[in-house]
């Protein structure tokens, strides 16, 4: 082991633990600043100067006997991610900090060379002269040739912003885990499977130096021994010696998983993400009979015979001898799965750490509104799992308890998970357990979910830890075997909520886009030779920014006002929530690779595998075959597979400007036709209960933002227009290029309130005349204007029912519909407004869209606002009561009323529904007049 | 001639209506809807389906399949009064030539007849006997076994198009242009049978009678295809009062008068007759007639109240009215009394409505003069509902639940007044939170 001096680990848990709580805080001349490059630029968002590397990533580095610490690969896997960051050196640094580099070979007392299953050490070191900050990562895998067995590695987290990995330690430690478990798991695999291969081959060299002792002694009848047979006597003895160790040994590694399911922090690799699972998600009854040997199935059909080799007896262990890569140290299979799932960790944490968080605090706070989410939210990223619901309300609960009780003897809740989810159906077969074990299959299922859940409590507690040693270059900042016996209090202390970053506002007011003189309201009805003047004053002169900042601020509530149960119980959850999302999101990104070429790897593998699985099971991976080829005719026949849309695995992509792929993203804005096509391809078929709706993804929602804000800066009527949407008015957007209006459609959609959680009341895009039914299903529409034939239909069809709807005249530009001199829509969309980002945009409405939502619950569930206070109270009196809540407690004004009045009768009637039938849409309607509006 | 229709345009402070549902099922057009308790009703139509909705919820209860032809006439068929169990039964007739009794509460078909000659064109139930006739090409008499009891001779190829039922056990049928009295002999102690016999002929209509309905006990009302409109004795069947002739008969010579007879006559055929104790109310050609019975005269129209022909009329409770037409539209008026005199001339009968020139303007200005002693009333559209896209068949009145109407596009929709419904759903929301219990919110 290196040491270096600046190293402070905390290999001890217990005592340093409570330690660092009674000690006074440390001074701040010793504390590391928040933003070490803060005094550079007022922006902490800014590119750090000090950095060499313009994003995270993730790197993976050696300690070779041969050469020293040397980097092996980056994720993501360019040059261009480290930069001029150099990787040797890094290495170095993060591979001296391996506290647990421990001995193995013979130890005292002991015959044979004993394997020691070393736990994996987590740290935090930071580099404050290359400006790198690490999680660190470090494992070590067994290689038969290798000095001890052991290689020690370690994958680790890089990343410019130490508070990023401060603040995300846990996550990071536990994506990490499972990565860093997939290695081993299939290390564990390669190292048994190479015991066998020598064992057969020590096998065999025995034989062979047997017989040809034999032959020695039938040839020699002299009756004494030869210097020669005396060598070869020798040299049987060592290798009998020899196979005797690596029996040991084999019995040793194979033993590993069973013996690790008594320790409680044991976490068994899982792919969730295997094909497997993707499958039976979207096919379950093929499953039940797929299940059962996966694995074996896919990766064990064909093994061809092991023809041993001969063994010299001098095998030296020369340097020049080439070390394992770790591919084959690994098995190629999960080497493959391995960074696969380092890929998912880079976008996961990818961006910055303020966005990550607040998006946490976001889905935590989210979950918490479960009755008027499905109006504006993307309900299916807020989806869990059964499983996972279980678990959130398990953690709510019996808290207390659970941390006091030590682990081992917490009883562990087998229910909480389902099995189906989380059985492991890749390690279940390959390795195989002892031969003791009559059922390792059922071990296997019953047992990881409990470990399962105990690791995720564990989380809760677990602590991290401030830094102490700011002293030269090298900072450990924590270490994550820290606190299982943390108090509740203390791990709350300890979590950095206060912290919470401030926007910096942007005060740099740019020139108005729009002129207000251009507005021009053309009336149809003979009455209201008032209403420019009012329509006017919808857009008050002089906005203040700042007030209307702090307001919005007061409306939501923000972290502050969270007790300490909720924070608890809200870090818990969030991050599963992380977990869990990058689950969903590793099935997509698995798709490809194991899904849809499946064969060659397949191919590939059975070479590997012999002396594990003795008999192929042919019969399964027919079936295996089968349903690969089942689901990727499901995927093309749908185009875009509804559920999996929503699983865009890049939730965090906007944010890092540095993206690459963000310039074509830019590049493609103005052509919405692919992504509007997909998302009618959607709509078309969201009435179908089964999928939820698959709302946008990232790209969507920026795409959408921008497009709104650009109708909102282009359009003087927006305001009336979104009023229609908002107040469940079917707006049909009327045009003849399909591209304009779908691009209108979707720069809308993010205006319009679902009717239920499995239903987008959207249309981009009709050809046909509309129908009533059509206003009862949809409350924004693209339409065709057609050619003259249709078009008297068409037009009979919208004046007939001109008073469902409002009409968007996108060849024209017009609008007409109902007046509106609320002041809830100017705030939502403000031709004036400083955002640029059509992201950044999305984001604002949907929080101003949040607040409205609370309005609206409010006013649904209040008692006596719906209901007589006595028995006497007339319906008149509760009407007043009602109208005044709306008025002058939720401070409405005008026409916003009827806003909050709808979104009201939409929780009402969601709340009301019976969950197994669909929900009968009311189309409601006020008798009001239309005004066509002009710009 | 071109009168336009009066609009209201998109203002109807007065329409309750803000709220409708779109009940699909049918595949055909949609021609009669039939209320079977407070909440329920039946629609069927031309597909040879009978649906039963709930409308309150909207929710399809039942689909009746039974029939292999269009539906021909629907009526519920109420249990006796007397009758503990309730069990609520509609028979339907088909151009099958059947007659299906179906059960309401269990969806099943209780009983069908298939022993007609024609097709049974119209349904009544007299409840005091407790026995039904089916009336096509003759009158048949069916307790509630289905039993036939009795039958009249074969009448004509048309068949009675209509029936009401009269004081003294007897039975008003619209055969063609002649009206039947037939009287219904029941079963008594002495005799088993049931006989049931031709009383009198009346043969004042010119055209086809196409409306028949009772006033009350002592009045009942015909309509006919020419706009004949005559209102008869219940008693004695005797005419006690006629308006015939919807079209300005003293303008034109009687040459005009056939063209005009042919070219309008679809604006004059009375198809719809609907009344309270006061007035009889016309649905003739695309306007609406207010016949007062009393005072004997028309005393309130809308000329041209629809774009098209008026199907359907009813009065409601409220002094209001509804109509529903081929336009596809349902209208809401008023009968408001006039408190001026000179908003609106109030013609002395049919004969002045049509205005053409000048000696039609003095007419009407001498009417006026002479009526202005008396109380004017006019009928003010209050509101429209648009929903379907071609005629409205039919509508059914729900009171507080709403309002019920079908069309030939094969929807029904049902109407609603959406503060009421908001309402409701309140009430409902917070019965659920209190069944709940801890009003902890989950879904």
């Amino acid at each position: 082991m290196i040491s270096a001096p600046d190293v402070v680990a905390f290999t001890k848990e217990e005592e340093l633990e409570e330690e660092a709580y009674d000690e006074p805080p440390l001074p701040e001349e010793y504390s590391v600043p928040l933003y070490p490059f803060a005094t550079y630029g007022a922006n902490p968002w800014s590119k750090l100067s000090g950095s060499k590397f313009p994003r995270d990533f993730i790197l993976i580095s050696e300690f070779s006997e041969q050469v020293g610490p040397q980097p092996l690969l980056t994720i993501p896997d360019d040059a261009k991610v480290s930069g001029t960051f150099d990787l040797n050196y890094f290495s170095l640094r993060i591979m001296s900090v391996d506290y647990q580099a421990s001995f193995v070979g013979h130890p005292p007392g002991c015959a044979y060379p004993k394997l020691n299953f070393v736990e994996d050490s987590k740290v935090v070191l930071g580099d404050s002269k290359e400006g790198a900050f690490a999680y660190v990562h470090h494992l070590t895998l067994y290689d038969l040739e290798a000095r001890g067995f052991v290689r020690p590695f370690c994958m680790a987290y890089i990343s410019t912003d130490e508070h990023k990995i401060m603040q995300l330690f846990q996550e990071l430690s536990a994506e990490f885990s499972k990565a860093s478990e997939c290695l081993k798991t299939g290390n564990r695999k390669a190292f048994a499977n190479e015991l066998e291969k020598k064992l057969k081959d020590l096998d065999y060299t025995r034989t062979v130096l047997h017989n040809e002792t034999e032959i020695q002694k039938k040839a020699n009848d002299k009756g004494y021994y030869t210097t020669q047979a005396i060598e070869k006597a020798n040299e049987l003895a060592s290798v009998e010696k020899s196979i005797i160790e690596h029996q040991d040994l084999l019995k040793q590694i194979r033993s590993y998983p069973y013996r690790k399911m008594k320790d409680s922090d044991f976490h068994p690799y899982e792919p969730e993400c295997a094909p497997d699972q993707a499958n039976a998600s979207f096919d379950l009854d093929s499953t039940t009979s797929h299940h059962d040997e996966p694995g074996e199935t896919h990766l064990y059909a064909r093994l061809p015979p092991y023809t041993p080799k001969l063994i010299k007896a001098k095998s030296a262990k020369c340097f020049d001898k080439k070390l394992k890569t770790l591919e084959e140290l690994c098995d190629i299979y999960f080497f493959t799965q391995t960074v696969d799932q380092l890929n998912q960790i880079e976008r996961t944490f990818r961006g910055d750490v303020c966005y990550l968080l607040t998006n946490q605090i976001n889905r935590a706070l989210l979950k918490q509104q479960t009755i008027v989410n499905f109006l504006f939210e993307d309900v299916s990223v807020l989806d869990e799992k059964p499983a996972e619901k279980h678990l959130a309300g398990c953690q709510g609960c019996p808290q207390d308890t659970v941390n006091t009780k030590s682990l081992e003897e917490f009883p562990i809740p087998k229910v909480l998970i389902s099995l189906g989810s989380y059985k492991s159906s890749v390690e279940s077969v390959p390795i195989k357990m002892d031969p003791e074990m009559e059922d390792p299959q059922e071990l296997k299922v019953s047992d990881p979910p409990a470990e399962d859940h105990q690791e995720n409590l564990e989380y809760l507690d677990a602590d991290i830890k401030g830094s102490i040693s700011s002293g030269e270059s090298i900072e450990v900042l924590g270490t994550e075997k820290s606190a299982p016996v943390l108090t509740k209090s203390e791990s709350q202390a300890s979590l950095p909520i206060s912290s919470s970053p401030h926007m910096v506002r942007n005060k740099a007011v740019s020139g108005r886009t729009i002129s207000e003189d251009s507005i021009e309201v053309l009336s149809t009805c003979p009455s209201e030779s008032l209403i420019p003047e009012d329509f006017k004053a919808s857009y008050p002169s002089a906005i203040n920014e700042e007030t209307y900042a702090d307001d919005e601020e007061g409306g939501i509530h923000f972290s502050p006002s969270l007790t300490p149960d909720n924070m608890e119980e809200r870090e818990g959850r969030s991050e599963q929530e992380h977990l869990l999302q990058v689950d969903s999101a590793c099935c997509i990104g698995k798709e490809s690779p194991t899904f849809l070429e499946p064969l060659p790897d397949l191919g590939r593998k059975h070479c590997d595998d012999d002396g594990v699985v003795s008999i192929p099971p042919q019969p399964y991976r027919q079936a295996d075959q089968g349903l690969h080829v089942n689901f990727s005719d499901y995927l093309s026949h749908d185009g875009v597979p509804g559920g999996l849309l929503s699983y865009e695995p890049d939730p965090h992509y906007l944010l890092s400007s540095r993206d690459v792929s963000k310039i074509s993203l830019d590049e493609c804005s103005d052509s919405t036709s692919y992504m509007s096509s997909a998302a009618s391809t959607c709509s078309d078929r969201s009435p179908s209960p089964a999928h939820p709706i698959s709302h946008f993804n990232e790209r969507h929602k920026k795409k959408a933002g921008q497009n709104a804000l650009r109708f909102i800066r282009q359009y003087p009527f927006a305001h009336p227009a979104i009023y229609s949407l908002l107040s469940g008015r079917t707006l049909v957007v009327l045009g003849e290029d399909e591209a304009i209006v779908k691009k209108l459609v979707t720069a809308l959609s993010i205006f319009v309130p679902n009717c239920s959680a499995y239903t987008k009341p959207v249309k981009h895009w009709v050809t046909s005349p509309l129908h009533i039914m059509d206003f009862q299903k949809w409350k924004l529409i693209g339409l065709q204007r057609v050619g003259s034939p249709a078009r008297a239909s068409m037009l009979h069809s919208l004046t007939r029912y001109s008073r469902y709807v409002s009409i968007l005249d996108a060849d024209s530009k017009t609008l007409r519909c109902p007046l509106y001199k609320g002041t809830l829509v100017p705030r939502l969309a403000d031709h004036r407004t400083q955002i640029k980002r059509g992201s950044t945009y999305y984001m604002q409405v949907q929080s101003a869209l949040t607040q409205l939502c609370s309005k609206a619950f409010l006013y649904a569930f209040c008692h006596h606002l719906h209901l007589p206070i006595n028995e006497a109270e007339v319906e008149e009196s509760i009407a007043n009561r009602r109208m005044n809540f709306l008025k002058l407690q939720l401070g409405l004004v005008n026409e916003d009323v009827k806003i909050v009045q709808y979104l009201a009768e939409l929780l009402k009637l969601q709340y009301l529904q019976e969950p197994g039938r669909g929900a009968t849409p009311q189309l409601r309607f006020d008798y009001v007049p239309s005004f066509l509006y002009k710009i | 001639m071109k009168s336009s229709v009066q609009t209201i345009g998109e203002e109807q402070i007065q329409n309750p209506y803000t709220e409708l549902l779109v009940l699909r099922g049918h595949q055909d057009i949609v021609r009669f809807l039939v209320q079977i308790d407070e909440y329920r009703f039946a629609s069927a139509g031309d597909d040879g389906i009978i649906f039963l909705w709930n409308a309150q919820t909207g929710e399809k209860l039942f689909e009746l399949h039974g029939h292999t032809h269009k539906i021909t006439a629907v009526t519920a068929f109420p249990s006796p009064s007397a009758c503990e169990d309730e069990k609520y039964l509609i028979l339907t007739a088909s151009a099958d030539r059947t007659v299906i009794v179906w059960d309401c509460n269990s969806g099943r078909q209780v009983q069908k007849v298939t022993s007609f000659h024609s097709t049974v064109k119209c349904l009544t139930v007299l409840q005091r006997l407790d026995v039904w006739l089916s009336g096509g090409s003759d009158l048949c008499v069916w307790n509630r076994k289905l039993d036939l009891l009795c039958k009249t001779s074969h009448l004509t190829e048309a068949g009675v198009s209509a029936l009401v039922e009269l004081p003294k056990t007897c039975i008003a049928a619209a055969v063609g242009k002649e009206l039947t009295i037939f009287r219904l002999i029941a079963s008594t102690n002495e005799s088993e049978s049931w006989d049931v016999i031709e009383v009198k002929r009346l043969v004042d209509h010119q055209d086809n009678i196409l409306s028949l309905i009772n006033v009350n006990d002592l009045t009942f009302v015909t309509g006919s295809h020419v706009g004949e409109l005559i209102v008869w004795d219940a008693l004695d069947w005797t005419k006690q009062a006629s308006e015939c002739g919807f079209w300005d008969s003293s303008l034109h010579t009687d040459t005009q008068q056939e063209i005009k007879l042919t070219q309008n006559q679809k604006e004059i055929s009375i198809q719809c007759l609907a009344s309270d104790e006061e007035c009889v109310f016309a649905a003739v050609g695309k306007g609406i007639y207010v016949y007062n019975l009393q005072m004997k005269r028309v005393i309130a129209c809308q000329r041209t109240a629809h774009d098209s022909s008026v199907l359907h009329i009813a009065k409601l409770p409220n002094r209001q009215l509804l109509s529903c037409s081929e336009d596809g539209s349902l209208r809401i008026w008023e009968l408001r009394e006039k408190q001026q005199l000179s908003a609106e001339p109030v013609p002395t009968g049919f004969f002045n409505m049509w205005g053409f020139g000048r000696a039609n303007k003095q007419a009407n200005q001498s009417a006026k003069k002479t009526q202005e002693s008396l109380t004017l009333y006019s009928l003010e559209l209050i509101g429209d509902l648009i929903g379907h896209s071609s005629a409205v068949q039919m509508f059914l009145f729900f009171g507080e639940l709403g309002l019920v109407t079908c069309s030939v596009d094969h929807l029904i929709i049902l109407w609603k007044d959406g503060e009421r419904e908001s309402q409701l759903r309140s009430l409902t929301l917070f019965q659920k939170l209190e069944q709940n219990g801890d009003l902890q919110l989950r879904f």
